[in-house]
């Protein structure tokens, strides 16, 4: 069935950490790649700091903007907690790229409730195609705490067959040439995981 | 790629829509933003939904096309415009774009509008991706014209905020030059013209009924005979998805429907489902028809559907178990950002423990916990009228426990003639504005307070305290909601008072970057002198940890944790400041 090869990507992670641009440069890259493409995200509220989930699905034609639960072969958790929110939606065996980072909810920061533990070995018991990456270390390396976004989308293109050349561009785009250096080597960083 | 939002705009524009009028709203926000980037046509934000659809109503009627564009509630407030445009119609293409939000992802209520199209007899068109979302508005204004009707133009959420590929193409030839027409027997409503138009419009109906077989956004897809599918929107995307096999008729005009076509299909097919959103909208008006169908007997007539919900419910599969859950994860909700000047506000309104009645705004976050300090919240502009109702139902028993808050851009969309009439009918209201200079909570659009139109092109900022003046309210305190002991004084002072009174709370939005002013300071907490007493994570502040520890804090007392201030988050606000008795919480030397 060609519904079968279209390939759905999850990325959850905190309003404010740059997820929605990475669903959108991804969905630029697929589409210059010669994919049909869908992408969808919900963003009511102007706040920063709400759990934010957007969904990326592509292949030769995709019908449905979101992903079905159990479906989702790439699941990129920008925070840890996070990841856990959203376990229904991974495949069998999903690729998980987990950023290294913690932000802790209001309930958390009130000290009612605690932070969930063990979260690196629930998602690398969930699959064996498990990469944990230090984002924000890797961004702070490349030059800019924000560019945890740009690591992750290196650390995505690794792992499929598009040519880098169509990455670098899609994200360079969106940025004025000052931080072109610092995107690059966040991407490169990223990519080397 | 465009996301639906874009798309109509873009369709707007190639359509030669000379005005557009919107007042910004969760999911139909970005349309007007999008078309305030092309040229050649005038992009408002108008005060509010009535205004907005009047104003475009005026742009048809002297024969220009016209966009106006709302969020499904805002279209309660334009229905009494709505409901007679559908008598008089029009000159110029009029499209009327309502932009529904299944699962209340950020609304009150999760009304399906496709019952408008039928309660005021005017066609509507529903789109399922990006590319019809362009093509349909084309249509919309093209239909429009033809039949002399409003046209509606519905979107869910899961449309207007998905992007998908779309072919632009070129901004058509106008249609005609707008010029005056004088034809009072159309334009003019009263008794004697309505009467005669009313028959007009059931006669429109009828043509419309028909017109619709042959409407190309209306389509078969045959696949196997087994099962027919009628669907529309979202639906149709989630449909073809989980049974690509099975049979579709796809309706692109969900009002009207194509009735011939229907029976046909119903005909050719074993097994007919309807798959829709919310209410039983085509399933009721097919089994009027005397067709038998399978619709929300399978499907959830609350929130919005899902591939898996779909599938679930066309192949009689029970709910899969969830595999791994973890229960009771710490919630994250959105939150009054670190610096909002709404929350010494709040924390002084929680403090005093008054009822208060609130609005719709960011600052209807003051109910989430810590803060919880709102006691109600309806629809635009209603906290005025709460407050007015309790002052009237309870006399003394409510003075002095009582306080309404509203935002500026709320206050300004239908929060007016609310106060006036507290003014009017003497109520003991006291109505705090929370002018933040921007209507923040859908990502910051201007208002007729800011002193800036959509375009960015600077206009006259309205006056809040003269306008309150005027209105006859005769105590009017402005205040600064960073200043907690001043601001909690006037407060205490004007909600005693047996009369009508105004405080305005004025502080730019923290995210406002007109407005703000770079914050160099930031605030720690001294472990020394942190006694672990909680004041300061009272104030819902995200800047604000709890640290556990057991140990002794200053002068060797006990204390199980203590507070701390993650300093790339702090703006620099000094609340908690102000709130710590024990002076722990001081400024950073630098940032």
């Amino acid at each position: 069935m060609e519904n079968n090869k279209v390939k759905n990507i999850l990325l959850v992670g905190v309003g404010g950490q740059g997820i929605i641009l990475a669903s959108e440069i991804m969905a630029d890259v697929f589409m210059e790649a010669g994919f049909d493409v869908k992408k969808s995200e919900v963003h009511g509220m102007a706040q920063r700091g709400g759990s934010v989930s957007t969904h990326v699905r592509f292949g030769s034609k995709v019908f449905s903007p979101l992903i079905k639960e159990g479906e989702a072969d790439i699941f990129i958790a920008f925070e840890e907690l996070e990841a856990l929110r959203y376990l229904d939606y991974l495949s069998p065996q999903p690729t998980i790229l987990l950023n290294e980072q913690r932000l802790n909810p209001p309930s958390v920061s009130l000290g009612n409730q605690a932070y969930p533990e063990k979260i690196s070995e629930i998602l690398s018991g969930r699959s064996k195609h498990f990469k944990s990456i230090p984002g924000r270390e890797l961004a702070l390396q490349a030059g800019d705490a924000r560019a945890v976004n740009i690591v992750l989308l290196g650390a995505l293109c690794a792992i499929l067959s598009i040519p880098e050349k169509i990455w670098t561009e899609n994200i360079l785009r969106r940025f004025s040439p000052k931080v072109e250096r610092v995107n690059l080597e966040a991407f490169r960083l990223g990519r080397s995981t | 790629m465009l996301s639906g939002n874009e798309a109509i705009a873009r369709g707007a524009y190639e359509s030669g829509a000379k005005v557009a009028t919107a007042y910004p709203g969760t999911p139909s926000t970005e349309i007007l933003e999008s078309l305030s980037t092309y040229a050649g046509l005038h992009a408002e934000w108008s005060p509010n939904e009535k205004v907005a659809l009047e104003t475009g109503m005026g742009a048809a009627f002297g024969g220009a096309r016209a966009l106006v564009v709302m969020k499904h509630v805002g279209v309660n407030v334009a229905a009494d415009p709505l409901f007679t445009l559908s008598y008089t119609g029009l000159r110029g293409g009029l499209v009327l774009v309502t932009a529904d939000d299944p699962e209340l992802h950020s609304s009150q209520n999760e009304q399906d509008n496709r019952n408008y199209a039928k309660f005021a007899k005017v066609p509507m068109l529903e789109p399922s991706d990006s590319q019809e979302a362009k093509d349909f508005t084309e249509m919309a204004f093209d239909l429009s014209e033809k039949f002399d009707t409003p046209v509606m133009l519905r979107t869910t959420t899961r449309v207007s905020h998905s992007k998908s590929i779309v072919l632009v193409g070129e901004p058509a030839e106008p249609t005609g030059k707008p010029q005056l027409v004088k034809d009072p027997m159309k334009f003019v409503m009263l008794p004697a013209n309505a009467r005669k138009r009313h028959p007009i419009v059931e006669k429109r109906i009828e043509e419309l009924t028909r017109f619709a077989e042959t409407f190309p956004g209306n389509r078969v897809e045959w696949g196997e005979s087994k099962v027919g599918i009628i669907t529309s929107g979202i639906s149709y995307e989630y449909a073809k998805e989980v049974m690509p096999e099975a049979s579709y008729l796809k309706l692109g005009m969900v009002y009207p429907l194509p009735r011939e076509m229907i029976r046909s299909f119903a005909s050719r097919v074993e097994k007919l489902f309807i798959v829709e959103e919310l209410d039983p909208f085509i399933e009721e008006q097919v089994r009027a028809m005397g067709i038998e169908v399978t619709g929300k007997n399978l499907f959830p007539l609350c929130g919005e559907l899902n591939p898996g919900l779909v599938e679930r419910g066309l192949r009689g599969l029970l709910q899969v178990p969830k595999e791994e859950t973890y229960k009771n994860l710490p919630a994250r909700p959105p939150i009054m950002c670190p610096g909002c000047p709404h929350r010494g506000i709040f924390s002084i309104l929680s403090k005093m423990k008054l009822f208060v009645t609130g609005d719709i705004g960011c600052y209807t976050l003051g109910f989430l916990p810590p803060l919880s300090a709102i006691d109600t919240c309806v629809c635009m502009g209603a906290s005025i009228g709460h407050a007015m109702g309790l002052d009237k139902a309870l006399g003394k028993e409510a003075l002095g426990k009582v306080v309404a808050v509203i935002g500026d851009s709320t206050f300004l969309h239908s929060g007016i003639t609310s106060l006036l009439n507290v003014v009017y009918n003497k109520g003991a209201v006291t109505l705090i504005i929370l002018d933040n200079r921007t209507t923040a909570m859908t990502g910051r659009q201007d208002h007729p307070g800011t002193g800036f139109t959509l375009k960015g092109e600077e206009t006259s900022r309205v006056d809040l305290v003269k306008l309150s003046k005027a209105l006859g309210v005769k105590h009017i305190k402005v205040v600064d909601p960073y200043q907690l002991a001043s601001t909690e004084r006037v407060i205490k002072r004007e909600v005693r008072r047996p009369e009508p009174s105004v405080i305005i709370s004025r502080a730019p939005c923290i995210l406002s970057r007109r407005e703000r002013t770079e914050q160099e300071k930031s605030f720690f907490v001294s472990p020394e002198a942190c006694t672990g007493c909680r004041t300061c994570l009272r104030l819902g502040c995200p800047a604000i940890e709890w640290v556990k520890e057991n140990g002794a804090g200053p002068e060797g007392k006990k204390r199980k944790g203590r507070a701390s201030i993650e300093s790339f988050l702090c703006t620099g606000c000094t609340l908690c400041a102000q709130v710590c008795k024990f002076g722990a919480i001081k400024e950073s030397d630098g940032k």
